[in-house]
């Protein structure tokens, strides 16, 4: 018993802190049609500033939204590639994650890991701190879920906003932002930093729960990020009261189950990079057997 | 910021002036085109021109050189007197509305008919961190929506990608003039349509120009179109406009006199 509800705690805490970054690639995947590998490099980004900052005796919070603002920076990077110079996005996403794998050694001051044992984190002090007893256990899941509960509910609201809805436009159709006046690219961009914010926020609070940031952390979290978005947005499409941003977080919790159910079957600790990716394909199959259902259940009546 | 054009002092009054205007695609290949050679055309305010002409006489090129989509080779255009070349697609934008073709361009097919309208009544001012709707300007895009007589007025929260073509295209001619505009731009925007909803289509068309008193270009290859609407008739091949008939002279065409010159062309490149 105590085994089951260790793993549900574990499942907990980082299918919630994974959520945060799953919001973000919504925002690129889903919105703008963009697949942003940059990703796999602001994840750690995110980490290896909040280990530097929090070195330096900062403010745990204040390291929260460095680390996004340093992984919205590096979305106005991509962003900036694929837009105004015309690399593709592909590309674009790769070059910035490549560039920035030297950025975060060069944050940690040419270290492949920062330890900040027993310094102030956003689970130690304040918040963390006078939680009462009974809930100890349980401060990374409650800590973790109001981190991601105000992300969602933040960019819910700026997703109906001008702006937002501009925003959703130029995903949607980037003739109908030029027609209104607007720069498509611009919107781009301000999308991919927000995208990167988020995973850079998510980043920052797994470093924070680990207190150490790796800089090899980011391996697959693009693989990890599209699946929770593909998994929560095909899973919940049906679910009227679901958002997509909520969606997502419940996708990543689903992604992390099966990972941890994949583990339980004993395989050896090296496989689980495999395991992710088998685990993607399938989510990524089944959408598209899901989604051919549909389109054959509604025949576009203009076309009869 | 707004939507319109201060007037400058015009030469010659026009609000369109397109001046020496060469355009060839794929220079130096073997797929060179020469499309246009010092082309030049005038268009007064509040004039309704029909562009009619068959494929590749550069009809659509020269609504994407209107609308930045394609840049000219040399010459220059002015908009009420102000040079124009210099301003990318989105800038022009804001001046001209255009309506194309495919009927998913002109609006966004994920948000609601009261989002894509909150969007367009916006155009020309900042897309800031205000609320994208606001519900007190509802009863407003309502009465616009009972202009079109298509009861979308009561689907006002539904995606606009669940619309039919016709009515999509009734939407996006409604969003194009929502906001004062110089120029209005309609690219064979009844092309893709049934001939019931084409009809609709030109009739609301017809009736936005008249009562918004707008400079209009449509391009068609609807020759009853051509006729019926508009108060100037073009009739382009290879660059040049064969058929420049305005007003009376407009009025007393009709469109055998449009296919005997088609058919007369024909034959001149030996079709």
């Amino acid at each position: 018993m105590d085994v089951l509800l260790g793993l549900l705690v574990n499942i907990l805490e980082e299918g919630l802190i994974y959520g945060i970054m799953a919001l973000g690639v919504y925002v690129t995947y889903k919105i703008l049609d963009f697949p942003d590998l940059s990703v796999d490099g602001t994840f750690p980004l995110g980490a290896c500033v909040t280990a530097a900052l929090i070195t330096i005796g900062m403010n745990p919070w204040i390291a929260c939204l460095c680390a996004f603002a340093a992984g919205a920076a590096a979305g106005c990077v991509t962003g900036f590639l694929n837009v105004k110079l015309k690399i593709s996005d592909l590309l674009s996403g790769i070059l910035v994650m490549t560039g920035l794998y030297s950025v975060n050694l060069f944050i940690t001051g040419g270290k492949a890991t920062v330890q900040f044992y027993n310094k102030p984190t956003i689970f130690s002090s304040g918040l963390g701190g006078i939680l009462p007893e009974p809930l100890r256990p349980y401060k990374v899941i409650l800590i973790a879920l109001l981190v991601a509960a105000v992300g969602k509910l933040l960019l819910d609201l700026y997703l109906r906003t001008k702006s937002g809805l501009l925003l959703r436009s130029a995903g949607d159709n980037p003739q109908y932002v030029v027609s209104l006046g607007r720069n498509p690219g611009r919107m781009k961009i301000i999308g991919l930093a927000i995208g990167n914010g988020f995973t850079a926020l998510s980043g920052c609070i797994l470093s924070q729960q680990a207190e150490t940031a790796n800089i090899a952390s980011g391996t697959g979290m693009v693989v990890m990020a599209l699946a929770s978005v593909i998994i929560g947005t095909s899973l919940f499409r049906r679910v009227k009261w679901i958002r997509s941003t909520l969606a997502v977080i419940f996708g990543s919790i689903l992604y992390k189950t099966c990972l941890v159910a994949a583990m339980q079957l004993h395989l050896p600790t090296n496989a689980l990079k495999l395991v992710m990716a088998v685990i993607f394909a399938i989510a990524l199959v089944a959408n598209n057997m899901a989604s051919g259902r549909r389109k054959k259940q509604n025949v576009n009546p203009t076309q009869i | 910021m707004s939507t319109q054009l201060k007037s400058e002092s015009c030469q010659n009054g026009s609000l369109i002036s397109i001046q020496n205007v060469s355009k060839t695609f794929n220079p130096g290949s073997v797929n060179e085109v020469v499309l246009f050679q010092n082309f030049n055309l005038d268009v007064p305010k509040g004039q309704f021109v029909s562009v009619v002409g068959s494929n590749g006489s550069g009809k659509t090129t020269l609504l994407n050189l209107l609308c930045g989509s394609v840049p000219a080779d040399s010459g220059a255009i002015f908009i009420k007197g102000q040079e124009i070349s210099a301003l990318k697609e989105f800038q022009r934008a804001r001046f001209i509305g255009r309506v194309f073709q495919d009927p998913s361009k002109g609006t966004c097919p994920e948000l609601s008919i009261l989002e894509n309208m909150a969007l367009a009544e916006n155009k020309g001012k900042p897309f800031g961190l205000s609320m994208g709707v606001n519900r007190r300007r509802t009863d407003f895009y309502r009465s616009q929506l009972e202009m079109l007589h298509l009861g979308l007025e009561d689907k006002i929260n539904l995606p606009v990608g669940s619309l039919s073509g016709g009515q999509r295209q009734a939407l996006a001619l409604l969003i194009s003039t929502m906001t004062p505009i110089d120029l209005l731009i309609l690219d064979e925007h009844t092309a893709a349509l049934d001939p019931k909803s084409s009809e609709t289509v030109m009739e609301l068309t017809d009736t936005f120009i008249r009562e918004k008193q707008l400079t209009a270009v449509m391009v068609t290859h609807n020759l009853k179109f051509a006729i019926r609407y508009g108060n100037r008739l073009l009739m382009m091949h290879r660059g040049e406009c064969v058929i420049d008939a305005a007003d009376e002279q407009k009025a007393s065409m009709d469109t055998d006199d449009l296919l005997n010159k088609f058919n007369e062309i024909s034959l001149e490149v030996g079709n």
